[in-house]
């Protein structure tokens, strides 16, 4: 009984102690850590270890007469009970108990038909890794597994045997340069000639327009055309020459079925031999592979080639964001605080304003294209832009509608820092300003305003971390799958607000859900969601590291 | 804009000659009553100062020695519910007509509050925010103005050497001397004092308290202070407030060997406040 008492007494002076509450609270915080972490790690392995060159392996499967040869990379396995598998295994056979099944990257998509397949741990009679295998990357179809048997240069061998993979990487080279000269012509040089072109147009539609298309006019402008024309022209034949010089060379390849292919060169994008890579030489390939990936335009519908549109329009769009949010909110919140009378209406407006940050984004996706894009757009295209019509220039969802659209998303946790800001400034201070013969105005612009910037930062800190994350009221105002420019370019004027851009969260979910080869693009949705956490850390530790030297600049008075 | 300067030098050195009357009157406070909302914080406070002269308010907390200082510069007006009755003549005009311009009141009559409030800027922008709010934004005249301040505050032999640092860099007795350069640089003609020295050490004290020695033959000075031996130090008068009213106002000396009143020769013995 007493020693019962004594344990109540134990329990209840724990209790007091407040230690049960100690390890609650240490408690949420390691569930939330491992949460966190354990959603990064995820999608940094899963995400990342897409572009490690994994050795290739050569399965070979007999089961009587039927034989089968394949040639492909590991992605993943599991046990399964074979019963559920009954008469689908590789060679036709039968098995018995729980047996192994790989998921394989077969690639050579034009010649199997798919990327993927099972394969089943029965019959199994060899497994190895052939040193000379190799892999390709192609421009189009995936990736390539065989071995290399010879190289031909307009149809001639060139070389064969153990020359050939050297003289194959020789012309690779040359044929990659080739493609860039052809790629530079083409998107920026003939690009240009073509934007030119369509702004002379416009022009000359816009004079028609006007009743002001004199004869003289008419001939100006033909003669320019007549000059963008002949450089066109000239333009061409040059990619012409090069387009013959890139279709010069070709290898021939057997596949795993035994027969020979013909791949042109110009359809490479590079060439490896992962059983025969060194690990330095794989870590030098998988940096060169994420460099890519981070670097250069999506391919096959963004399931290859990388990201670089995505997350540049991400970034261009967050920026865009924040240039019309901070003033927005912040004029707003210095009138909300320092001017208005504090009454009813203040109250009710400062409570509506909060309640905006609650309002689900696809309904300001719905207010953007209904207001700004379709009434504000369609008027500006009425009055500055009549020539382009029938064709929308600002009158459809683009990158500025989407900066816009977003900022009103945000506004209102810029007001409210802004707002906590204002009211933290030392009455002292304002008083001393004033005391000196400032106006409230010039107190507010020379002394509250600058010490503000750190809250003002703040707000404009979670704003961009919600912006940047935001995918689903873009998908109406300006996001699509696969922009042909970016929104930045060497054209006047330089930003082209009109234009549609991508988005590293459209891009997620456009390549994990509307893709048509989703073994294939798994890996590339957890790059894109890793390289958008990137990003946003970015944007945002710039933003914190601005607020924290803005906050000892202005650091408030402690006395 | 250098016009208005010129002559409001021009003015401060007839004023600096006509200092020597020293019997001039500088404010009048006639029948001055102030009230927050309905309450009542000062009552039918009437009374005059002489230029160049330092006066000294002191009384118990709450006895609205500070809403007074605060009337001469219109400070109160900050306030939404706030009303005043009576008036306060400054050179013969009354600084609560209607059509008086209170940044200008305020750029006459400077003030220096209880704590150092100096703006996160550097020593040199700090003081020179008052001139550029009047225009003054040519960086010779704004040097010359600054060393001339700060000389007058008696900082300058401290900070010349590091005037582009922050000013919260500095110590607290330095901050509250830099305030009031930064008071004195746009060269008010009153100089209204919020317990200058009650937030500082010892030494600060008396650095302010021989400043505002210095000061006294260029400006009236009003200093409200919670330390009588300081009121009984630097003030050549000395107001006594209890509850809102004036309860005596009189010469230093008088007031602190022989008030006229009983309740002010309580509050000077300590027998409350």
């Amino acid at each position: 009984m007493i020693q019962q008492q004594g344990m109540t007494q134990k329990t209840k002076a724990w209790f007091k102690s407040g230690t049960p509450w100690i390890w609650m609270n240490a408690g949420a915080i390691a569930i939330s850590l491992v949460a966190v972490f354990g959603l990064l790690l995820l999608i940094l392995f899963r995400g990342m270890s897409h572009f490690w060159p994994a050795n290739v392996d050569a399965f070979y499967y007999e089961n009587g007469s039927n034989s089968l040869t394949v040639i492909a990379e590991v992605v993943e396995s599991e046990i399964v009970p074979a019963k559920s598998l009954h008469g689908i295994d590789n060679t036709g056979g039968d098995a018995e108990g729980n047996i192994e099944r790989y998921l394989v990257k077969t690639g050579n998509r034009d010649i199997l038909g798919s990327d993927f397949r099972w394969l089943y741990d029965i019959d199994l009679v060899k497994r190895e890794q052939p040193e000379e295998l190799m892999v390709l990357e192609r421009i189009e179809w995936g990736n390539f597994y065989g071995y290399l048997n010879s190289v031909y240069e307009n149809d001639e061998l060139v070389a064969s045997g153990d020359q050939a993979w050297p003289e194959f990487n020789e012309r690779l080279r040359r044929t990659i340069e080739i493609r860039e000269k052809i790629l530079h012509l083409e998107q920026v040089e003939i690009g240009a000639i073509n934007y030119k072109l369509e702004r002379l147009r416009l022009k000359e539609r816009s004079l028609q327009l006007d009743d002001e298309l004199t004869e003289d006019a008419a001939k100006e402008l033909a003669e320019v055309r007549a000059e963008l024309d002949l450089e066109y022209e000239d333009l061409l034949k040059e990619t012409k020459i090069l387009y013959q010089d890139i279709n010069r060379d070709s290898i021939r390849a057997t596949v795993m079925d035994g027969s020979e292919v013909t791949v042109p060169l110009e359809k490479i994008v590079k060439s490896w031999q992962p059983n025969n890579m060194s690990i330095a030489n794989k870590l030098g390939f998988y940096v060169y592979t994420l460099w890519n990936f981070i670097t250069e335009d999506p391919r096959e519908a963004n399931t290859e080639g990388g990201i670089f549109p995505a997350i540049f329009g991400t970034v261009m769009m967050v920026m865009l964001m924040a240039v019309l949010v901070t003033p927005l909110g912040v004029i707003a919140a210095v009138y909300l605080r320092e001017y208005a009378r504090q009454g009813v209406l203040i109250r009710v407006i400062r409570i509506a304003v909060n309640n905006l940050a609650g309002v689900p984004s696809i309904v300001y996706g719905v207010f953007g294209l209904g207001f700004f894009i379709y009434f504000l757009g369609g008027n500006i295209d009425a009055l500055f832009f009549p020539e382009a019509l029938p064709s929308p220039t600002f009158g459809t969802p683009g990158l500025m509608w989407s900066s816009l659209t977003l900022a009103l998303l945000t506004l209102p946790v810029v007001i409210v820092a802004t707002e906590e800001g204002l009211s933290r400034i030392p009455r002292s201070l304002r008083e001393g300003s004033l005391g000196l013969g400032a106006t409230k105005a010039e107190t507010l612009w020379r002394v509250v305003l600058p010490m503000a910037s750190p809250a003002i930062m703040t707000g404009l800190i979670l704003a961009v971390a919600r912006a940047a994350g935001e995918v689903a009221p873009l998908m109406l105002v300006g996001v699509v799958k696969l922009a042909p420019s970016l929104p930045l370019d060497g054209n006047f004027p330089f930003l082209h607000l009109d234009r549609k851009f991508m988005h590293l969260g459209f891009h997620i979910y456009d390549v994990g859900f509307q893709s048509p080869n989703v073994e294939a693009a798994r890996p590339l949705v957890y790059a894109t969601s890793f390289l958008l956490v990137v990003v946003i850390v970015t944007l945002n530790l710039t933003a914190i590291n601005l607020r924290n030297r803005l906050r000892e600049k202005y650091r408030a008075l402690d006395n | 804009m250098t016009d208005t300067i010129t002559t409001t030098i021009d003015e401060s050195l007839l004023k600096g000659s006509a200092a020597t009357d020293a019997d001039e009157i500088c404010m009048q406070v006639k029948n001055l009553s102030l009230f927050y909302g309905e309450a009542q914080a000062l009552t039918d406070i009437s009374f005059e100062m002489k230029k160049n002269r330092v006066t000294a308010f002191i009384g118990p907390s709450g006895c609205g020695k500070s809403t007074l200082l605060r009337c001469f510069n219109r400070m109160n007006d900050l306030v939404d519910s706030v009303r005043v009755e009576g008036a306060i003549m400054l050179d013969g005009d009354n600084i609560y007509a209607p059509d008086v311009d209170v940044t200008s009141l305020r750029q006459r009559v400077g003030m220096v509050f209880q704590k150092p409030n100096p703006f996160p800027m550097s020593i040199f922008e700090n003081v020179a925010y008052g001139l550029r709010l009047q225009g003054i934004n040519k960086r010779r005249h704004l040097e010359e103005k600054i060393e001339w301040a700060l000389k007058g505050a008696a900082l300058w032999e401290e900070v010349k050497d590091r005037l582009e640092e922050s000013a919260l860099g500095l110590s607290g007795g330095q901050q509250q001397r830099l305030v009031i350069a930064r008071a004195i640089a746009i060269e008010p003609e009153i100089l209204l004092l919020d317990e200058p020295a009650s937030a500082l050490d010892p030494i600060s004290t008396l650095k302010i308290e021989e400043l505002i020695y210095e000061l006294k033959s260029q400006y009236t000075i009003l200093i409200v202070t919670h330390n009588m031996q300081q009121a009984a130090r630097v003030s050549d008068e000395t107001a006594f407030m209890y509850l809102g009213e004036m309860i005596e106002f009189g010469e230093t000396n008088k007031i602190f060997t022989n008030p006229a009143k009983k309740q002010t020769e309580d509050y000077i013995t300590g027998r409350y406040g």
